[in-house]
């Protein structure tokens, strides 16, 4: 990364302006911008790999908070040390700020505003078709990876996420000990798999 | 106690207890709000709600900010909002520290492994959630024509076919989609 003790002005520059226009277009909240941030981040900027984009996305997602503010944090601290979280992290919150002192002080003409209420519906279906593009992207990846783990762990925490409606914190914890699961089988039988 | 110290506290606490995102803090909040320190009927935390999903950014923040703008003005929107992201803000920073140290271990990489599928189920989920609430006029899983948004579903493919066609950037797209959907609803 950078040498310590100077500033990376460029990079801080766009950090903050990446996470400034991510946050003023991201609905929803949550994993909206995660997967926004997948898609800025590693498809346009290239600053992190994809496995690195999903780790932070779980560690976001199991620490208390703004999933998105959780996000900035890690990726800031990763691209340039705690100043890049912190400059992350005022990207992410300032848009809303902005916004919402705004629609707080004008709140009845905001609620009754044709144009405006129709933009903010109607956008909805462009952050559908961004989270589908990333989805795909990554569905791909596990299957490429071709280990029948990760693909069943895939298709069943799709199903206890979106039929079974278990908690997004619950379904993390399940393959958390799946995981450590998975170590101590292959502490006890090394032999078993070795092309990793 | 002065509201804006009021506000400060309950907003911590928001950000310290809320795991899970957005739709979690929301009974928090208004626990805090409404229940505990009296600074809002109930009626009034419901506006705020629809407020705080129809606009961009998260949940808390957008409550936060809002919470705190209509009580104590700016220094109130503010001091809300950095009370709900200290606690997050400081437990994120250690994590992150924890994980750029350790993340190479091969015990960490296969948990690490395992927790990947589930984000990329969890996303998808996240994606279908919000396709429903964009393409069916009551909000749920229902293909009665009747229940159907042609622009919107027009506006989904169109948008699909850009992205994996020619890569258009996220941000194009959902100002763009914003744009011509609401162009062609004033028309039509």
């Amino acid at each position: 990364m950078n040498q310590k003790g100077t500033l990376n002005m460029k990079l801080l520059r766009q950090l903050f302006c990446s996470m400034f226009a991510l946050s003023a277009c991201t609905f929803g909240g949550g994993f909206v911008i995660v997967s926004l941030m997948k898609k800025k981040v590693v498809e346009e900027r290239r600053w992190l790999e994809e496995d690195e984009m999903l780790d932070i996305t779980a560690i976001a997602q199991s620490a208390p908070g703004p999933i998105p503010v959780n996000a900035s944090v890690l990726l800031g601290f990763r691209l340039h040390g705690i100043i890049g979280s912190l400059v992350a992290v005022a990207g992410t919150i300032l848009p809303p700020m902005i916004l919402l002192s705004l629609i707080a002080v004008f709140y009845d003409q905001f609620r009754s505003n044709p144009v405006i209420t129709t933009a903010l519906t109607v956008m909805r279906a462009g952050v559908a078709a961004v989270i589908f593009d990333v989805v795909i992207n990554l569905a791909k990846n596990v299957l490429a990876t071709r280990r029948i783990l990760y693909v069943v762990l895939m298709v069943v925490t799709f199903i206890m996420g979106y039929f079974l409606d278990i908690s997004a914190m619950l379904i993390i914890l399940l393959c958390l000990a799946a995981g450590i699961i998975c170590v101590i089988l292959e502490k006890v039988s090394p032999s078993d798999r070795r092309e990793q | 106690m002065p509201v804006i110290l009021k506000l400060f506290f309950s907003f911590l606490q928001v950000g310290m207890f809320s795991v899970g995102g957005g739709y979690a803090a929301i009974p928090l909040i208004q626990n805090q709000i409404v229940n505990v320190w009296g600074l809002m009927t109930i009626e009034e935390f419901a506006d705020l709600i629809t407020i705080a999903e129809m606009t961009p950014g998260p949940i808390s923040i957008n409550s936060a900010t809002f919470v705190g703008m209509r009580l104590a003005g700016i220094p109130g929107a503010v001091i809300c909002t950095l009370g709900c992201i200290l606690m997050p803000f400081t437990i994120c920073l250690i994590l992150a520290y924890y994980y750029y140290k350790y993340r190479n271990f091969s015990g960490v990489q296969t948990v690490l492994g395992c927790l990947r599928p589930a984000v990329v189920s969890l996303i998808s989920c996240a994606g279908l959630s919000i396709l429903t609430l964009a393409v069916f006029k009551n909000e749920q899983v229902d293909f009665h024509p009747d229940n159907l948004k042609a622009i919107e579903i027009g506006l989904f493919f169109i948008c699909l076919f850009l992205l994996r066609k020619f890569k258009l950037g996220a941000i194009k797209i959902i100002l763009g989609s914003g744009v011509v959907g609401t162009l062609l609803y004033l028309i039509v």
